[in-house]
């Protein structure tokens, strides 16, 4: 599964900087995500529970960031075992830009996800769904908290899929 | 006096049992203090091993034990062999890889299996196996054939991932032919790569005696012998002897139970480890990831015609996928069970054929319902029907200026075989009529008036059954024989068991074979008892494979049967008290010619189990006789297939209207359970050509995994078949019998697709023609049409 998206946030890039840096902020934003615990300069572990049709699992792994830029850009990668389940693996480039009018930042993304083991054998047609979802839910999720308005219609553009 | 049944549609004596749901399958076989296994199986589909930990799952509760790959070696236990030596043009054997029973220091395919998890219950140990934690570290993985030779080695001893480079026939002298063609037609094509899926999955059962040291394995084999030498001779399991394998009622194979595969030699193994039975039955999902594979090729092809339509010349150069290992008969498939095949019904005088087997991180890919013909078939009749419209010729005519004649039999063919008899041009007559060819264009005229498409597509199939002799299989590298041995106990009362090495998983043996002894005997069917499955019971066999087991089973049983038919002579004449060659034998009696004086077969039996009066310082009491047969040659049943298909341009939807097939089987002894192979084949032909693919993603993640995923051919896709038959029977085997299993699925699937494009308009759509692809390719024929 391949994604690519951008969305506004009206705060500064370097509060959008921050949060993204934040395990505490990562791990509200996620969906289904138990644990999001620093172990060392930019890695992480994690574990989330994720459910893709008929196949629901806790994935436990670790995240690393590479290629940090701060403020502009990194990329968040992980790979999680979810035991009989198989395994997924994940990644984000994720970059900022102030808007024009300097108010806000400007997000885009471009997110990969693959799966193996029993995930692919028996939900690899509903993995993309289930991945976008994912996605679309941890990014709004992440806008809202930032703009403060946990009800607010997030408008994220979809660039390529 | 009982009936002829030799040519009757009896019904099947085995029926009964099965549509009561009384069947005796390995998973309804249950022993007292019986475990169960579950197997770990590697997630990834290339990766390294490292420490498995096993303690949080040998707390759990009912866990017995847990068994690695590292004790499998530590314990030397296999690896797994293939079958089938194969040299390489250059002479030089082809590649074997260790194909261990349970992964080592690496996994090489998704659902290999790393571990077994033996405990109380099923539940118990499949709970257990989900705690095993198994440190693997992934590897980059190879999964289409195309990439195998340039990508990363998966064994160290197969360098460039190939098994072996194979050639037959003529190179020069082809590729001469074709260079001074009036006509190349050029075919590039890939034959898809099918889950095998036999209604009952794989079970087997592991019953180790300490006591009497015997190891009996109860299993879904098509062919228990074979189990019993492959574990006994080669992985050294236990002494020959001293292990029983019982193959029960099996619920169907395809090729895919041929096999001996990991998990039933793991059980074995871990049986006579623990002391205990241990039973295993595959989930669907692991049939899906274990059981061996078919087809998978993809092949350039060049057919050269001169101004008159003659086949000048055939090259083919074929890359076929044996998997991440080599299964039991994996390198024979693509090569003496596919290139023999490629002269097909035509005296093509030139045909050459190379053949590069390549390791990829999938399951292994072995014989599968057919078995290397199918794709024969379907290289050359998608060929020949391209080549035909490419030079404005009739697809039906070409194929008949090249078929090869009656009165040219024995007829040896560049590509080793020596075709005994056929009349070729009688099947495809006959199936022209009963498919209405003539009136093919009105029905077309219909279809567009209702704006659908209508196209039809010819297949003229040969194949080679009843795989033999067996000197000759041993010259080209085969490991075993390939005869079979068949014994027949006449009962004192007259009633007659019959065992037989070959295995019945569906074919209807226990009634064919009673229907063929039973007219030897001239008794009913009903007074025949057919025994096989069992290497307690019989002498030896090689199971069911290759629709061999009447031409060569049913051939060792009818010697076994005239060997009693002549012994019951001599009790005959002693009781006559005439000269044995003046009695004959007929309809259940045994007569003094032109006389009243007879013995029934049931008296002559009584008397030989009672001998009172009896010549016993010349003859030995008893009646029971056993056979070997090994064939002088491959039966080769042919046939025409017409396929007809309705489209739906607005959906892509492909309606099978009309199926025609006419085979001819030489001898058929129960034309319903002929009738029977030839649906079921079909069936499985149409399955490959619409509907079934398997599909590895770039990490070897199996795709198609479960039925969400993975098409099967249900009865709303198949019309109701036209089957007819025509006869000429074979010249070598005592029976006449050419072999039927497999006909349907060779023939069909070119004649499906020559259909498919025929309506569409475009020279091919690759398998399986998926709506998607179908209407894509309306879409393009009607684009460049504008």
């Amino acid at each position: 599964m391949e994604l690519s998206q951008r969305v506004r946030i009206p705060v500064s890039t370097e509060q959008v900087w921050r949060a993204l840096n934040d395990p505490s902020v990562l791990q509200q934003c996620l969906p289904g995500c138990q644990l999001f615990k620093s172990t060392g300069d930019n890695e992480f572990e994690v574990a989330v529970q994720a459910k893709v049709g008929p196949v629901k699992a806790t994935f436990e792994g670790a995240v690393e960031l590479s290629d940090v830029y701060p403020p502009v850009s990194y990329k968040i990668s992980g790979s999680g075992k979810g035991g009989v389940a198989g395994f997924a693996k994940g990644a984000a480039d994720v970059s900022l830009e102030a808007t024009e009018d300097g108010g806000g930042t400007l997000m885009s993304y471009k997110v990969s996800a693959s799966v193996g083991g029993k995930l692919a054998q028996v939900g690899s047609r509903l993995v993309t769904g289930a991945a976008r979802k994912m996605a679309d839910d941890f990014f709004s999720n992440f806008v809202r908290l930032l703009s403060g308005d946990g009800n607010m219609q997030v408008d994220i553009e979809t660039l390529e899929t | 006096m009982a009936e002829q049944s030799i040519g009757k549609s009896v019904l099947r004596k085995e029926d009964m049992r099965f549509i009561t749901g009384k069947g005796q399958y390995t998973d309804d076989v249950n022993l007292r203090g019986q475990t169960y296994g579950y197997f770990v199986r590697s997630p990834y589909a290339h990766a390294d091993v490292g420490e498995i930990d096993v303690s949080a799952a040998a707390g759990m509760p009912g866990v017995v034990a847990i068994l690695t790959g590292k004790q499998v070696a530590e314990d030397e236990i296999g690896g797994l062999p293939c079958g089938w030596m194969i040299h390489s043009k250059d002479g030089s054997e082809m590649k074997q890889p260790l194909h261990p029973v349970m992964a080592g220091s690496k996994v090489n395919y998704v659902g290999e299996p790393v571990a077994l998890v033996v405990a109380e219950s099923f539940v118990e140990a499949k709970n257990a196996a989900e705690m095993v934690s198994v440190d693997y570290s992934e590897r980059d993985a190879v999964v289409s054939v195309t990439d195998a030779q340039s990508a990363p080695v998966i064994h160290e001893d197969a360098p460039a991932n190939t098994c072996y480079e194979w050639e037959l026939g003529e190179k020069a002298s082809t590729e001469e032919a074709i260079a001074s063609a009036a006509h190349v037609t050029t075919y590039e094509l890939t034959n898809n790569r099918l889950i095998p899926n036999a209604m009952e999955p794989r079970a087997a059962i592991a019953d180790f005696n300490p006591a009497t040291e015997d190891l009996t394995l109860y299993t879904t084999s098509q062919n228990p012998h074979l189990v019993r030498l492959i574990l006994t001779a080669f992985i050294q399991l236990a002494p020959e002897h001293k292990l029983r394998v019982i193959a029960p009622d099996v619920g169907g194979g395809f090729g895919s139970k041929i096999f001996v595969y990991s998990e039933e030699t793991a059980l074995a193994w871990a049986s006579m480890k623990l002391g205990l039975p241990i039973k295993w039955t595959a989930e669907r999902s692991e049939s899906f990831l274990a059981d061996a594979h078919g087809r998978d090729h993809v092949t350039t092809a060049q057919l050269g015609l001169d101004a008159e339509g003659r086949f000048v010349g055939l090259k083919v150069k074929t890359t076929a996928n044996m998997g991440a290992y080599l299964s039991t008969f994996a390198s024979s498939v693509p090569t003496y069970l596919y290139g023999t095949l490629l002269a097909g019904q035509y005296k093509t005088p030139n045909i050459y054929v190379e053949v590069d087997s390549v390791f990829t991180n999938t399951a292994p890919v072995d014989a599968y319902r057919g078995a290397g013909r199918p794709e024969a078939t379907f290289l050359l009749e998608r060929i020949v029907e391209l080549a035909a419209r490419e030079t404005g010729r009739d697809p039906a005519e070409l194929r008949r200026i090249n078929m090869i004649q009656p009165d040219e039999f024995p007829y040896q063919t560049p590509v080793a075989l020596e075709y005994d008899i056929g009349d070729y041009e009688a099947s495809l007559n006959r199936a022209l009529k009963m498919a209405d060819y003539d009136t093919f264009a009105d029905r077309r005229a219909a279809s567009e008036a209702k704006g659908k498409l209508r196209g039809i597509g010819f297949s003229c199939y040969i194949e080679a059954c009843g795989l033999a002799p067996s000197k000759v299989a041993g010259e080209l590298g085969a490991g075993v024989g390939l005869w079979e041995s068949g014994e027949v106990r006449v009962n004192p009362t007259g009633s007659v068991t019959v065992l037989t090495g070959t295995h019945s998983h569906g074919q209807g043996h226990e009634t064919t074979f009673a229907q063929l002894v039973a007219s030897r005997f001239g008794i009913s069917v009903d007074d025949v008892e057919v025994v096989h499955g069992d290497t307690g019971k019989l002498d030896f066999g090689l199971g069911t494979y290759g629709s061999r087991s009447l031409a060569v089973g049913g051939s060792a049983l009818a010697k076994a049967a005239d060997k009693v038919v002549e012994k019951g002579r001599l009790i005959a004449a002693h009781l006559l008290d005439e000269d044995a060659e003046k009695i004959d034998f007929e309809d259940g009696e045994y007569r003094v010619k032109d006389s009243n004086q007879a013995k029934t077969f049931q008296e002559i039996a009584f008397a030989a189990y009672v001998p009172h009066d009896y010549p016993l310082e010349d003859l030995e009491p008893g009646l029971a006789e056993k056979a070997f047969y090994d064939p002088g040659n491959f039966t080769y049943p042919a046939g025409t297939h017409i396929c007809e298909v309705e489209i739906d341009p607005d959906t892509g939807v492909v309606e099978i209207d009309r199926f025609t097939a006419v085979d001819d089987f030489g001898t058929i002894i129960n034309p319903m359970i002929v009738e029977g192979q030839v649906h079921g084949g079909i069936a499985q032909g149409i399955g490959q050509a619409l509907l079934e693919g398997c599909v590895y993603d770039d990490m070897g993640q199996l795709q198609t995994g479960s039925y969400m995923d993975y098409c099967m051919p249900r009865a709303d896709d198949l019309p109701s078949f036209a089957v007819g038959m025509t006869s000429t029977p074979c010249t070598h085997n005592p029976v006449g019998a050419k072999g039927c299993g497999e006909a349907g699925a060779i023939g069909s699937p070119p004649a499906v697709i020559n259909a498919v494009t025929d309506a569409v308009g475009v020279p091919d759509i690759t398998m399986p023609a998926t709506p998607e692809k179908v209407w894509r390719a309306i879409a393009t024929a009607d684009k460049n049409a504008a």
